[in-house]
């Protein structure tokens, strides 16, 4: 902690305290719903008006601005429920462990969402919905995982220990991220390769690159937003017995 | 480009839009869910007060 600047420290220090983190997080929600709906209606516009359509897919590939980034979405949130796991495993913060829980459902659904809408992409331009290629496949992997997480997590009725328990079983679960990413060049699949997330220039572009981008920034401020959401709920069931709770209630009587 | 032209997508309007559509959906949904959940906990705490 020494390293990290004292105001830098204090400020994690104070979102680590759960009143602090449900009073700071009321007063940023309204901006990240105007950072969010700016981002997206920038992104929409570039990518449905103004972006022309693509020389081989026509514009069936405009898919690919929800499609893409939400894969994106989907590794990356699991990546930081497992690593919230982790720290809640170790340091046993309350907040980590909150924050773990609350993502699995938003990863799955943007799991979920590149699946059918990869499918969607897939049935005009390949001729099938769906085909077990190995990057289908894991994705669909990674959508059984967050929903192992969300059951075992319902299935234990000690949400400390639930916590634990999920925390495990999503770092095991990791092994599957970078089998997803590089799926598409270890393995001759279907599913085309990476245009942008790779060493080279990206091949595609800028007028398409660019909202893709915006759309991929909306979608992790919408993270943030979902994630606050789940998480505030998950503190109040968790904390409704302490004093800043019952005070909220009683402020709410009155 | 017409509005007409926009909505039809060269052809692909049948793959395009619902994939919007249902992100929307999915998206929406997952605000929704804690929104709910939030006022519950707020009108159950409120009714054991009483």
């Amino acid at each position: 902690m020494f390293l990290v600047p004292d105001p830098v420290g204090r400020f994690f220090h104070r979102m680590a305290s759960p009143p602090h983190f449900y009073a700071f997080t009321e007063r940023l929600m309204p901006w990240l719903v105007v950072i969010f709906l700016l981002l997206t209606a920038a992104g929409l516009y570039g990518g449905l008006y103004l972006a022309p359509a693509d020389y081989q897919q026509g514009d069936s590939y405009r898919i690919i601005y929800i499609h893409v980034p939400s894969a994106w979405m989907s590794l990356f949130i699991y990546v930081v429920m497992a690593i919230a796991g982790g720290i809640g495993l170790v340091w046993r913060i309350k907040l980590a462990e909150i924050v773990a829980i609350s993502s699995a459902p938003i990863g799955a659904s943007f799991t979920f969402i590149a699946l059918v809408t990869g499918s969607l992409w897939g049935k005009p331009m390949w001729g099938t919905w769906w085909v077990w290629d190995a990057r289908l496949t894991s994705e669909l992997i990674l959508l059984f995982l967050y929903l192992g997480v969300i059951g075992l997590y319902g299935a234990i009725d000690d949400k400390r220990v639930a916590s634990k328990a999920i925390a495990i079983l999503a770092l095991v679960g990791v092994v599957n991220i970078p089998i997803i990413h590089y799926s598409v060049e270890w393995w001759n699949t279907l599913h085309q390769g990476p245009t942008v997330t790779k060493m080279d220039k990206p091949s595609i572009h800028v007028s398409m690159l660019i909202p893709l981008l915006l759309m991929a920034l909306s979608f992790n401020v919408y993270y943030f937003i979902a994630l606050i959401q789940r998480t505030r709920v998950e503190l109040l069931e968790r904390e409704r017995n302490s004093q800043w709770v019952r005070n909220m209630v009683r402020e709410i009587k009155q | 480009m017409s509005v007409q032209e926009f909505f039809h997508m060269g052809g692909y309007a049948f793959y395009v839009w619902p994939a919007y559509g249902l992100t929307l959906i999915v998206l929406l949904v997952n605000i929704i869910i804690p929104v709910m959940q939030r006022k519950q906990f707020f009108v159950k705490a409120l009714k054991k007060k009483r």
